[in-house]
């Protein structure tokens, strides 16, 4: 199912209207801020992958996604993984008042290990046996096939042709992650052209070039 | 830039009451569980407030047009150039380093969420997350351009970088030609966020900006 996060080529959703650069604050109240830390704060107790995060804010209802800030939907995120592994049961979340035991966690994050858990990151390269199906020049076209539950693989790409730019070799496969498996397969940057991905003939496109990561079992050889 | 004077009502920032209430309330019931603790949501608020932001993407533009054995190792391996300036860790764990030139102009988006690399830009701004930037940026990418008030000759190749991985892209602006052989820390002065995601070029400095 495409959810309301996946936006690509999507119309009518009116002008950018950037604030000036000069003048933009990094957080625009301080619930934003508070709703910022605590979604990594509880990341780092290790219950869920950042897959799994995202997931959980694709979740909602379409219009849910779209009418709610940024911050609103992190906030939502949050609430959902909260409940669903346990660490907080729905009837704490509506009432704020906890009733249970407290969680049984190791630690939460402190404040002296920020700067370290921040610095180190979570990388997601891995080595892998199984050998690259593609190579730099390979012509691919988008599975069309939906995973039924998180892809990174955007509505705008599916079925499209692209060539293979770069295998950036094996990164942890972000659709088995959201469901808690840790696997890992080939990525690859392929481009795109404008051209073959937006046809409609009554309004063409200008030429030019997308680029985008995918994992081998995204793609199909050509 | 354009739309100066239009009123933000598409981007819902100003929150009503009750949700910075719930919010409240939530950190309260988190803390109540031990879940968290309030001195680190603090320092993780102040680390991307004030420490981790776009000027370290400006130290790597600058160091990359001063010093061409710098820039040859940050398109090949951007992860590694740019963690010699010790800039590092969540959200940049994997950096391409992508060039503009006079024949070819990249921009960033993530179609998806927000993908963004956070160790040199920080956290994104409102409008890159934003639905209207998210959708057009794939499909009309001059017309985002131009919004920002860049306007590229109609040779210039795009390309539109959408980020689905946990592979983050950083441009590299245009040097001004007028600026060759300034010193880094005059260079890195020039170099904004916005031109770092690819929505605007790096102006020529004024004339009283030069050393």
């Amino acid at each position: 199912m495409t959810g309301g996060h996946d936006l690509g080529g999507k119309p009518g959703l009116g002008p950018i209207c950037p604030e000036p650069e000069s003048h933009e604050p990094v957080f625009h109240a301080d619930w934003e801020k508070r709703v910022f830390a605590m979604t990594l704060a509880c990341g780092f107790l290790g219950r869920w992958n950042l897959d799994e995060s995202r997931h959980a804010r694709e979740r909602q209802r379409p219009e849910d996604y779209l009418r709610q800030s940024y911050y609103e939907n992190w906030l939502a995120g949050l609430q959902t993984l909260l409940a669903e592994k346990g660490l907080v049961s729905l009837r704490e979340l509506e009432t704020g008042t906890a009733v249970g035991k407290p969680a049984e966690i190791a630690a939460a994050l402190s404040a002296q290990a920020v700067p370290q858990v921040l610095s180190r990151g979570a990388p997601v390269d891995m080595v892998i046996e199984q050998e690259a199906c593609f190579s730099p020049g390979d012509l691919v076209r988008v599975r069309r096939e939906s995973t039924g539950g998180h892809t990174r693989v955007p509505a705008y790409l599916r079925g499209r042709e692209g060539i293979i730019q770069h295998h950036h070799g094996a990164h942890v496969f972000a659709d088995q992650h959201a469901r808690g498996q840790r696997e890992g397969q080939h990525l690859y940057n392929v481009a795109f052209s404008s051209t073959r991905i937006w046809t409609d003939e009554e309004n063409p496109v200008t030429d030019f070039m997308v680029r985008v990561d995918l994992w081998e079992p995204q793609l199909a050889p050509l | 830039m354009k739309d100066q004077e239009h009123p933000h009502e598409h981007d819902h920032t100003e929150p009503p009451g009750d949700l910075e209430l719930k919010v409240k309330a939530l950190e309260s019931l988190l803390v109540e569980k031990g879940l968290v603790v309030p001195a680190a949501l603090d320092v993780l608020i102040e680390t991307y407030e004030h420490k981790v932001g776009p000027r370290n993407g400006a130290q790597v533009v600058a160091k990359a047009w001063a010093q061409p054995e710098f820039k040859e190792w940050l398109l090949e391996d951007g992860t590694a150039a740019i963690a010699s300036l010790g800039y590092t860790g969540r959200q940049g764990e994997h950096i391409q380093v992508v060039e503009n030139t006079p024949m070819v102009h990249n921009l960033v988006v993530c179609t998806l969420c927000s993908c963004y690399p956070w160790p040199v830009l920080g956290l994104p701004p409102v409008w890159y997350k934003s639905a209207p930037y998210r959708s057009r940026a794939v499909s009309d990418p001059r017309g985002v351009l131009d919004e920002f008030g860049t306007i590229l000759d109609d040779h210039v190749q795009i390309r539109v970088w959408d980020s689905t991985s946990e592979m983050r892209y950083l441009v590299l602006p245009q040097q001004p030609s007028e600026t060759q052989g300034w010193p880094e820390e005059t260079l890195a002065g020039l170099v904004t966020r916005n031109a770092m995601i690819g929505v605007e070029k790096i102006p020529p400095p004024k004339a009283q900006g030069a050393p």
